[in-house]
């Protein structure tokens, strides 16, 4: 294609390629600080493509393709093909990873020990990872928690946090400017800006944790805490898979695994300060 | 090899020749596994190419893409049997013999055609007066109809070999139901009834096409049905089918179905891409341009070539008159062109 990226995020590698200069050159300085894939061979292709040559001038529409595609995908504007490419890397790894298996969620590490934060969309989880990654938290990644079924390691997938709506405000309160992303406004999901995460984390990204603690964090409600049962953590990690059918016995037997020897917790939580005091009192408490 | 000998820009060709010849994939720099991992998988062989280099030495970050494709064929060849087996006890009542077709059958059977195979849909064939007792049992065991459109139901109904689709609504898995080889519409009406009769038990209770018979349906699926989408794996299933079975009676098989043209032709470009490949007609090269048409980024090219092709498809399934009416409602639909069809 006339414009091409590669890079490593964690174990995955992708190449994207597309027709306009604009998304590239944006995804070179994002994610400057990143490695290229292993042997300079990518895991997956992500494409960004006119509909139809002219399109590519005359209102340019984004069209996201690659190895692996949804049929009824719409196209976005050019001003947002920065996140055309983020959603074609994230369906590449929804739809075709299959040597981990992948959980919705975020995952934050601390003495070797990973906690993984998943939940609906909207509860906060790229919130809470930028703020606890501001804590003393490595940042793993906001989007999957990559769970190895051979060893029952969590890897990092850390690729720029996605920040929709007013979580923008709260996090650019505590984070300097130069590691935010162009803002995106009128997309699909609101308003979107990217954090590049910080320098320890992509340093440590083929480091991999012990999962150690489950939460599942709800926004907007009264701060309360309960325990959740294994079976439930199972059910609600199987609805938060993307791959889980796909894997077949291996996921299974991974994820039986996990709910068995990882405690599981549901946090309300009013707002990201109590949050994250709930988190920490989770987390002594596991 | 940096994508193509001659130093060209990567094309199915590339793939072609790494089935063929494994080895020759250690000449790859990144460039060149790059194209091979984005063609092959947009072909859908990712997990056929990943068997056949299994042993060969590989880089590293290329070795682990593909022992989980390796894994991922595995397991869609779990589902696909799992699938056969749910059909078998569905239809098992009506006494009707289940003849798996296409992918499910070559894993069923545990042919080389199947290994690594990517499987979508079970297809299945069963008599035509059974059709009826057939739907209803599926329905009844959980299958659903898809097409909830009226022209497309009847279409199917009136000129094709098989159902319209059916989903199962638990497992989300389609099967086609199909009473012959080629729709209805088209010149060429194999013997059905002798494709049934002469069917091997692969599994209790589980049924597939002599291999004679797999590769005129492989033949005629390609080259009087559809407009070449697919080509190279249905090649491949050709040429493991030839491979494994020879062509011993093939030729008067093929005549019986008057499928002679189709079934010569799919021998000398299943020979052309994955074997010693001789004898190949002008024709035969349009054929092969029309199935190579991939890049190195796993895209479509050569659209007027796929286009002449589309329409030919058409062509070969119906009368012009029907047709063009065909291909006008199909239009107003906003539905027709070589991606639907």
């Amino acid at each position: 294609m006339r414009h091409s990226f590669a890079v490593r995020i964690g174990p995955v590698g992708f190449r994207i390629g597309s027709d306009w200069r604009a998304p590239i050159a944006q995804l070179e300085s994002l994610y400057a600080t990143y490695p290229k894939p292993h042997d300079g061979v990518p895991d997956f292709t992500v494409r960004l493509f006119a509909a139809r040559p002219w399109r590519r001038f005359v209102r340019p529409a984004v069209m996201i393709g690659g190895d692996y595609v949804l049929p009824e995908a719409a196209p976005l504007p050019l001003a947002q093909g920065l996140l055309a490419a983020e959603m074609g890397m994230n369906l590449q790894m929804a739809l075709g990873q299959r040597r981990y298996l992948l959980l919705h969620a975020a995952v934050v590490e601390r003495n070797g020990q990973a906690l993984i934060l998943t939940g609906i969309s909207g509860a906060g989880k790229s919130t809470l990872a930028a703020l606890l990654s501001l804590r003393g938290w490595r940042l793993m990644g906001d989007e999957f928690a990559l769970l190895d079924p051979e060893t029952g390691l969590i890897h990092a997938f850390p690729r720029l946090l996605s920040l929709k709506n007013a979580s923008i405000a709260t996090v650019a309160a505590e984070l300097p400017a130069d590691r935010f992303g162009p803002l995106l406004e009128g997309t699909p999901k609101g308003s979107i800006r990217h954090v590049v995460p910080d320098a320890a984390a992509v340093a440590a990204m083929d480091q991999p944790a012990r999962p150690a603690l489950i939460l599942f964090p709800s926004f907007g409600f009264e701060a309360a805490a309960r325990d959740v049962s294994p079976s439930e953590v199972f059910v609600r990690l199987t609805q938060a898979s993307t791959n889980y059918v796909a894997i077949g016995e291996r996921g299974f037997d991974a994820l039986t695994a996990l709910v068995r020897t990882v405690p599981a917790r549901a946090i309300d939580y009013p707002d990201t300060a109590s949050a994250v005091a709930q988190v920490e009192a989770a987390w002594l408490d596991r | 090899m940096a994508g193509s000998v001659a130093g060209g820009t990567p094309d199915g060709w590339l793939l072609a020749r790494s089935l063929r010849l494994p080895e020759c994939v250690r000449a790859l720099d990144a460039g060149g596994w790059t194209a091979l991992l984005a063609i092959a998988r947009a072909e859908q062989m990712i997990g056929t190419l990943a068997w056949r280099l299994d042993g060969v030495a590989v880089p590293p970050g290329v070795a682990r893409i593909l022992a989980a494709a390796r894994a991922s064929a595995e397991q869609g060849r779990i589902v696909a049997l799992w699938e056969a087996e749910a059909a078998r006890r569905a239809l098992a009542p009506l006494g009707v013999r289940v003849v798996l077709l296409k992918g499910t059958a070559f894993v069923a059977a545990d042919l080389l055609a199947g290994q690594g195979r990517s499987i979508g849909d079970l297809d299945i064939l069963v008599p035509r007066d059974t059709l009826d007792a057939v739907e209803a049992a599926l329905i009844g065991a959980g299958w659903e109809w898809v097409k909830p459109d009226p022209y497309d139901d009847a279409y199917y109904r009136q000129w094709m070999h098989e159902l319209p689709p059916l989903i199962h609504r638990d497992r989300d898995r389609m099967i086609d139901v199909h009473h012959t080889i080629l729709p209805l519409t088209a010149r060429i009406t194999p013997d059905a009834a002798v494709l049934l009769a002469d069917a091997i038990e692969v599994a209790p209770g589980l049924w597939a096409l002599s291999p004679t018979d797999m590769i005129v349906h492989a033949a005629a699926h390609l080259f009087a049905d559809g407009d070449l989408a697919g080509g190279m794996r249905n090649l491949w299933d050709v040429h493991c089918l030839i491979d494994q079975f020879g062509t011993d009676g093939l030729a008067a098989r093929a005549a019986h179905h008057s499928l002679s043209r189709e079934v010569a032709r799919a021998l000398r470009l299943a020979a052309a891409l994955y074997g010693e490949g001789d004898g190949r007609t002008l024709l035969d090269g349009a054929y092969l341009r029309r199935i190579t048409a991939r890049d190195g980024w796993g895209r479509a090219t050569r659209p007027f070539t796929r286009q002449t092709f589309y329409v030919r498809s058409h062509g070969l399934r119906m009368p012009p008159a029907m047709l063009a009416r065909h291909l006008w409602t199909k239009w107003r639909k906003g539905g027709a062109g070589p991606a639907s069809g």
